[in-house]
């Protein structure tokens, strides 16, 4: 008997039709394209079969841009439905299904794939490496976490999205409540771009201890590697969590079991306590390295070093802790009892102490610096007084009996998108600014890049600052719509105004972006900002192998130093006959692997075993090839090596 | 650590053209690890599922259990006796105690609500 659901397997739905419409048209836009100008050989080549750390972080932030534009849709959608009192644009159903996926969506599939391929592009240069440690374990990461993030799109067209929130509690997302495949989707897309992750923490951590140039001690490494180094510790203890929670939750809707549910001896409070686990340490997995970009940002543009960098990273380690300490207090109406709550609303005020002295030493960076005032600067500056609101929010919030009053209003709403917004968005866009010429070889547009800036910061805040006010005026989250004479109409005008400033500031991005690739002034230089870390120190972008010579480390800021050290000789790379470089194969096995988990998956999804075991063959064979590959590397030879630094003016 | 050949992506000193990378005799300690810990994971469910014990002896033995699959893992999979250069993986597991502890007992500990709102 085939399950209810397989009537409509196909979403029907005016504004379905209109995505399926453009679904097919941009793929075969991208497929016409591809054939005329015959690229497909190039794409597999160069990208699709990749192991190279540069590329794939690329590839991440892509990807990681089309989520953006998919999330930034549904609040789109959202803020539309909100305008005005009463409104019928989204009926109730459908505004479940895009709060949920507009969460899911915007910290799963954008903010970490952001992060992490921002961490892929600069740490391994930061570092003095030439790749990961793990290279082909990094492709497969990728295109887990791209496979993944498919799977859960697909829901959008083919058997309709979860609907149960991004944090997906039961009973309401268990099979008796939510008996379609939307919440399966949701297990099943989030478990395999986790996967992906959990391989890139492991891959970062080794990387940062085993992979530094000769002489980078631990305390000699550029914040933003610390950084990673923390981020990388926290996605391995936490991703299990969630990996296990999923499962068993998986348990509960495909096979009958009763872990979650109501009956039968379940806990359903136990999934909020297991889903918080893993997410307050993610919420630090997000924040963390967007404070090392911008460590380094601020340094850079202060043109001084950083201030107190034993206690930055003390801070962060002190974070770390404590971010696995705290979980509670996203539940603290569940109703634990006064010491539970006691204990987790301390716990996480005391996360303001460390995260203050980061903001501090900030401060004091720029002290009597010199400031250029260039956009990941700005994007820097604005982060920081942001920031500063959305955590001190974060502390009346941790007042456990208050929290009664604020939990799930609109005041925390406006919490946590200061943070994700303010915090890490803010970094990300610093990051790109600061790491692009090192991406692609050219900066972008200063004067779009203001314009960006300017009106994306005003947006920002006119979108969420009314929500603090709407939300001690008693509206909650998820609400679909409200009736008019509250109070809360003209500052949710406010912020829907706020939300098309925001959408309409992100094209100011993408026409920066289109412009510098066709009109801007190539960096040769290799030193787009008069940098600090060893990423500056080679080519833009840099080579397949990084640096033609490991450079050797005798202080932080190990390029300053090169340049300006008053015994400068010192520090430099000593000339040397090049030797040949030891570098992995590309290999198109990530790529099908990941392919094979999305047939899986996707077979799971709607509970067809066969499709599913099929593609878990396919995965496994992949993996039994792949343990008997021994051509797995090769060396680029000095001829190579002397005629690439010539072509960009090094030999 | 260093018998894949992934891990040796880069540094220069590494290896010299030519030189063969070093594979290891038969894997005796990992095909152990994993008969090991396939029958550790099948004695708990089978635990479970056949209901023969009474309650607190079936949490008792998959407690056991479970600490025994820590032990194999930790010393068939994980390397915890080999060691060259820093002691960073003392420092990590370290932490993965801390973490394991403190989510085991926090969540027992956040649980207790149940009795008393029964």
């Amino acid at each position: 008997m085939l399950p209810h659901y397989f009537n409509h397997l196909f979403v029907t739905g005016i504004d379905i039709y209109i995505a399926d419409v453009l679904i097919i048209l941009t793929s075969l836009g991208i497929v016409s394209v591809l054939t005329y100008f015959k690229k497909w050989k190039w794409l597999w080549r160069e990208w699709l079969t990749t192991v190279d750390h540069k590329k794939i972080g690329i590839m991440y932030i892509l990807a990681a841009f089309a989520m953006f534009f998919r999330g930034g849709m549904d609040g789109l959608m959202m803020r539309t439905q909100l305008a005005v009192p009463n409104n019928h644009f989204l009926s109730a159903q459908h505004y479940d299904e895009v709060f949920t996926t507009h969460g899911t969506i915007m910290i799963l599939f954008m903010a970490m794939p952001m992060l992490i391929g921002l961490i892929n592009v600069a740490m391994p240069l930061q570092i003095g490496a030439r790749d990961v440690a793990f290279p082909y374990l990094n492709a497969i990461s990728f295109w887990t976490f791209f496979f993944g993030a498919m799977l859960f799109n697909l829901s959008f067209v083919i058997g309709g999205s979860p609907d149960a929130g991004w944090t997906s509690y039961v009973p309401l997302a268990g099979p008796h409540f939510n008996p379609g495949p939307g919440e399966n989707y949701y297990l099943f897309g989030l478990n395999l771009a986790g996967l992906g992750t959990l391989a890139s923490g492991i891959n970062f951590l080794v990387t940062v201890i085993r992979m530094r140039a000769p002489g980078m001690t631990l305390m000699r490494m550029p914040m933003f590697v610390w950084s990673t180094l923390i981020t990388s510790i926290l996605i391995i203890f936490a991703f299990p969590v969630l990996t296990v929670a999923l499962s068993l939750l998986t348990f509960d809707r495909l096979f009958g079991s009763h872990i979650f549910s109501m009956t039968h001896g379940g806990m359903p409070m136990m999934w909020v306590n297991l889903f918080w686990i893993w997410g307050h340490p993610e919420v630090y997995i997000v924040i963390l390295p967007a404070f090392g970009i911008l460590s380094e940002i601020i340094g850079t543009f202060s043109g001084k070093k950083l201030f107190g960098y034993p206690a930055m990273v003390g801070s962060q380690i002190t974070i770390a802790f404590l971010s696995f300490v705290v979980w509670v207090h996203h539940f603290f109406t569940m109703g634990a009892g006064a010491a539970v709550n006691s204990f987790f609303g301390v716990s996480t005020m005391l996360i303001a102490i460390p995260t203050g002295v980061k903001v501090f030493n900030w401060l004091f960076t720029m002290y009597k610096g010199k400031i250029r005032f260039n956009t990941p600067m700005l994007w820097a500056l604005a982060f920081i007084p942001t920031f500063v609101v959305g955590g001190m929010t974060g502390v009346m919030l941790a007042i456990a009996p208050a929290d009664y009053q604020y939990h799930n209003s609109y005041f925390l709403i406006a919490h946590f998108h200061y943070m994700l917004i303010g915090g890490t968005v803010f970094g990300v866009f610093a990051g790109l600014y600061y790491w692009w010429p090192k991406m692609f070889g050219m900066k972008l547009n200063e004067r779009l890049g203001r314009w960006h800036f300017w009106t994306f910061m005003i947006s920002f805040n006119l979108t969420f600052l009314p929500m603090y006010l709407v939300g001690l005026m008693g509206m909650t989250r998820r609400m679909y719509t409200y009736p008019p004479g509250l109070g809360w109409s003209h500052l949710n005008m406010l912020e829907t105004i706020g939300a098309f400033g925001q959408g309409i500031s992100m094209t100011f991005m993408l026409i920066n972006i289109v412009w510098s690739f066709k009109y801007a002034e190539r960096d040769v230089t290799g030193d787009a900002w008069d940098g600090r870390a060893l990423e500056w120190s080679t080519t833009s972008p840099a080579p397949e192998y990084n640096f033609a010579h490991v450079p050797v480390v005798y202080s932080r800021d190990a390029f300053w130093d090169m340049k300006y050290s008053k015994n400068k000789e010192k520090y430099q790379v000593k000339e040397k006959p090049y030797r040949p470089i030891h570098m992995p194969n590309n290999s198109g096995r990530p790529f099908l692997m990941g392919f094979a988990f999305f047939i899986s998956f996707f077979g799971f999804v709607f509970e067809w075993y066969l499709v599913g075991g099929i593609g878990l063959a396919a995965v496994f064979y992949l993996m039994f090839q792949r343990s008997f590959e021994y051509n797995t590397d090769h060396y680029i030879s000095v001829e190579e090596i002397e005629h690439t630094e010539a072509v960009t003016g090094r030999s | 650590m260093t018998t894949h050949s992934d891990v040796h992506a880069t540094q220069d000193t590494a290896i010299a053209p030519g030189q063969p990378i070093n594979h290891e005799k038969f894997p005796w300690k990992h095909i152990v690890g994993y008969v090991l810990s396939l029958v550790l994971t099948f004695a708990a469910l089978g635990l479970v599922l056949s209901s023969a014990l009474p309650l607190t002896a079936v949490i008792v033995s998959i407690v056991i259990l479970a600490v025994l699959q820590l032990l194999v893992q930790l010393f068939l999979f994980m390397h915890l006796t080999e060691r060259h250069g820093s002691a960073t993986h003392i420092l990590t597991l370290s932490f993965a105690f801390f973490v394991a502890i403190t989510v085991v007992a926090g969540s027992a500990w956040i649980m207790t609500f149940r009795s008393s709102v029964a």
